[in-house]
């Protein structure tokens, strides 16, 4: 496979990390750097004032030199708020690229097309690289290509819910189709599911709970690695195609019961 | 005279720059981005911004996120 380009960045690794939920920054830092990726996300909170007015040390844990830091907009709810969000991210560290994600439904969290469009349109122009989170629409996908977006983030199912890829037909439409890098994003729960991801064609995949609410999350985090990897192979290895009928394995000829082959 | 950050009324105190109210606080300014009644201000003009009474403030980090 070509190697993964975003945004003129080259990625060696074709899985991208979300840094929530971990049991602890340290537990984060190994996760990621146990898995080889190339790109974290994060979110942007207020400080918390009363109970530690000094501040989440969250990213002084990860090293911009090594790691695209990604924040996103998670909590916004319309295009202005995820606006607002993207333009304090790059006051606060000087991050350029965005993860957009609007969730005006804290039940399900899928994400609003409308102003996910409406958002990635104005921070385009802004010069940031946005990266939307979208529901798998082929229709929403190729909109978001044309408004400039670097990469088009669709979900295999919603946030959190570790269901693999219950969007699967929808995904294969969006790969056809793009002519940006596709995420697979939200939703992929075990190993398989990322390597099933990358084998329909997807570029990338995005793991965040999977990874940080297993067990052992620097375990899972290897886990994900290899099969993302594994499937980066077996496609490069060019796979034969499916096919209806049974194509024996083992020669038809010669079998010990015959008695006059000729 | 008091001011709302980050959606709680606090005093202002003796404070009369955005960078005097964020040492009041306690805030430690790396990697953080902060509001002034909508206004995103760089920390390079923490000192110099005036800060008055019912000014809406917002003090934003980063934490983890997916």
């Amino acid at each position: 496979m070509d190697p993964l380009i975003i945004a003129g960045h080259t990625f060696h690794s074709r899985l991208f990390i979300g840094t929530g939920k971990f049991g602890s920054h340290d537990l984060m830092r190994q996760a990621i750097e146990a898995s080889g990726c190339g790109l974290v996300t994060v979110a942007l909170r207020r400080v918390d004032l009363d109970k530690n007015p000094e501040g989440d040390p969250l990213i002084s844990k990860l090293d911009p030199k090594k790691i695209v830091i990604v924040p996103n907009t998670s909590g916004a709810r319309t295009a202005e708020e995820a606006i607002r969000i993207a333009r304090l991210a790059r006051a606060a560290g000087g991050f350029d690229w965005i993860k957009l994600e609007l969730t005006p439904n804290l039940h399900h969290l899928l994400p609003d097309p409308i102003e996910t469009l409406k958002a990635a349109e104005v921070l385009v122009k802004e010069g940031f690289t946005v990266l939307p989170y979208i529901n798998a629409d082929p229709v929403l996908a190729k909109r978001l290509e044309e408004a400039g977006t670097a990469a088009v983030m669709p979900l295999a199912a919603p946030i959190g819910t570790n269901l693999g890829l219950r969007t699967r037909d929808m995904l294969e439409i969006i790969v056809a189709n793009a002519r940006v890098p596709v995420v697979v994003d939200a939703g992929l729960g075990m190993p398989s599911h990322a390597a099933a991801a990358i084998e329909l064609g997807a570029d990338c995949v995005l793991v965040n709970t999977a990874i940080a609410a297993a067990a052992d999350p620097v375990g899972m985090a290897k886990a994900f690695a290899k099969a993302v990897q594994a499937a980066e192979e077996g496609l490069a290895a060019g796979p034969r195609a499916a096919r209806a009928t049974a194509d024996a394995s083992s020669p038809l000829t010669g079998f010990l019961w015959q008695t006059e082959s000729r | 005279m008091t001011v709302t950050v980050n959606g709680n009324t606090r005093p202002l105190g003796d404070a009369k720059t955005l960078a005097g109210l964020l040492a009041a606080l306690n805030v430690k300014t790396s990697k953080k981005a902060v509001e002034l009644n909508g206004q995103i201000i760089p920390s390079s003009a923490f000192a110099t911004t005036p800060v008055t009474a019912n000014d809406q403030i917002e003090i934003i980090q980063f934490v983890g996120g997916g």
